[in-house]
């Protein structure tokens, strides 16, 4: 595959944001630890309002944190707006460009000619299944093709490091576990690391090597659990005791971290 | 093709019915010269046919400027007001007010103004149709996708970036939306004018024709604005099929 990107190590340290909602402090995010070794794939997961998508927003550059750092290489990053490849929840394609032009948009912004970043984009259509479509407009894809065509303008992007926001969470589960398995075969060509967000237990264990898991907000890293299956893995993975056992552990793990709240008297003013 | 005549045959037969009806109450009142029949108005516009189509020629010339001069303004006023909050505290509370004064006790003034020329009419199909343009186009604007917005910022797309890849494309429908209204305005708002002061166009033209009393061509030239407006509209519905490619077909095609 021609679009390599090496991965970076990424550490997030120590970060932690806090709204404010109505004069009222509403802590979010609260120092937060996380380290991805170059060309690693790890998975964050935890109850919905944890906080892991504004742990995103802050890494993508959307906003800022409130305290801690993010360190690339172990290097303070000076711009994040640019510095990771993003892929959000909705596949936000423009309804108005084709397809090929929807996967090399990035090269295009970056100031990639348009025949170039086509040039570029040529031979990765077949391998991501989309060969035959690069005319099509975006109505005219499938689900899955259309999350595919989504992956291939983060993957063009060519950034050392792809955040990746609950990507599958919109699909059935035959396409699902399709495009999960397929991910794995990419990431394993690509070589970028990935943190990818989930609140799928399974998921998070099949692809990742590690899996931090949430508290509910504000949200803190409870547990981290090692996935140490062996790679590549394939689907048939799921159905031996390991990945059964490695699933357990992490339902432990959040039930655990969702326990304080819980006997706190519910989720405090959600 | 069959489609077309499926949606075609309903209106055709409700303007039959009212041309038979128009030609009965023409025939019972006796009366050709205040309420002309429908034969007698195709008849004499016919044979008047020299001075009605300088007269449809010149006043379409007035109404097409006096659009692109209300697009060129609508299309421009609204970045502005886009792209910055000083521009929209300032120009968007003008705009709506241009929309309130009585534009009609407006012409006499334009013409005064700028004599009896093409310019007065121009500018009055321009303050006309201006300002379903521009709202069309600010909201169209304010609708593009916020998370598809954020996601080409965290590619390092500049602002002027995003304004040409998302906010000016997702604008387009809303645009025309606009547009659509801004032009079944436009030949009214020139024949206003010519009415006014004016050495052609269909507005002067009928002003000397009722002079006359040949209410038959008056007639006549009410109907061919009437034509040329749904003409308009239906080039702009066109055009805005071409341009809007990317929607499935049956979307624009209405529910009927």
């Amino acid at each position: 595959m021609s679009a390599r990107a090496p991965g970076a190590r990424l550490d997030v340290r120590a970060l932690s944001k806090t709204y404010v909602f109505g004069g009222e402090a509403l802590p979010t995010l609260e120092r937060v630890e996380l380290t991805a070794h170059a060309g690693e794939f790890i998975a964050l997961i935890g109850p919905s309002g944890c906080g892991k998508s504004t742990l995103f927003r802050i890494l993508a550059g959307l906003e800022s944190p409130g305290s801690g750092e993010v360190l690339i290489d172990g290097a303070p990053l000076a711009r994040r707006l640019g510095a990771f490849a993003f892929m959000p929840q909705r596949d936000a394609l423009l309804e108005w460009r084709r397809m090929i032009d929807n996967v090399t948009i990035g090269l295009e912004v970056a100031g990639v000619r348009r025949a170039a970043a086509r040039a570029q984009a040529a031979p990765l259509i077949e391998r991501f299944g989309l060969g035959g479509f690069e005319t099509a407009w975006p109505w005219q894809l499938s689900g899955g093709m259309r999350h595919r065509a989504a992956f291939l303008r983060t993957v063009l992007l060519g950034k050392p490091a792809m955040l990746l926001d609950e990507p599958f969470g919109s699909l059935d589960g035959i396409t699902r576990s399709e495009l999960q398995q397929w991910l794995l075969e990419v990431w394993g060509e690509v070589g970028s690391t990935v943190m990818l967000i989930t609140h799928d237990v399974a998921e998070a264990v099949f692809l990742a090597d590690r899996v931090y898991v949430m508290t509910p907000r504000p949200g803190r890293i409870a547990t981290v659990i090692e996935i140490d299956l062996p790679r590549p893995r394939t689907l048939a993975i799921e159905e031996s005791p390991a990945f059964g056992a490695l699933e357990a552990r992490v339902r432990e793990a959040l039930r655990t971290a969702a326990a304080p709240a819980l006997a706190a008297g519910g989720l405090r003013r959600d | 093709m069959r489609k077309l005549l499926r949606n075609a045959w309903p209106p055709a037969l409700a303007l039959v019915v009212l041309v038979v009806a128009w030609d009965l109450a023409a025939n019972a009142a006796h009366a050709s010269l205040s309420l002309p029949g429908p034969w007698l108005v195709l008849t004499s516009s016919w044979r008047d046919r020299g001075d009605l189509g300088a007269a449809m020629w010149t006043t379409t010339q007035e109404a097409l400027l006096g659009i692109a001069l209300a697009i060129a303004c609508a299309v421009i006023l609204a970045i502005a007001i886009d792209w910055s909050q000083a521009a929209r505290r300032s120009i968007y509370p003008l705009m709506i007010l241009s929309q309130t004064v009585p534009l009609i006790a407006l012409a006499p003034l334009v013409v005064i103004w700028f004599g009896f020329g093409e310019a007065p009419k121009v500018a009055l199909v321009a303050l006309f149709t201006f300002f379903a343009i521009s709202v069309g186009m600010v909201q169209g604007l304010g609708s593009a996708d916020l998370d598809t917005m954020n996601l080409l910022r965290t590619m390092g797309a500049s602002r002027r970036q995003i304004l040409w890849r998302v906010r000016l494309p997702s604008a387009l429908p809303q645009f025309f939306t606009g547009l659509k209204i801004g032009v079944t305005f436009s030949y009214v708002a020139a024949i206003f004018a010519e009415y006014v002061g004016a050495y052609g166009g269909l507005g002067y033209y009928m002003n000397v024709a009722s002079h006359a009393f040949n209410t038959d061509l008056v007639f006549g030239a009410m109907i061919v604005t009437a034509v040329l407006t749904l003409a308009l509209f239906a080039i702009v519905t066109a055009l805005e099929r071409a341009v809007i490619r990317w929607r499935p077909r049956e979307e624009l095609e209405g529910s009927w």
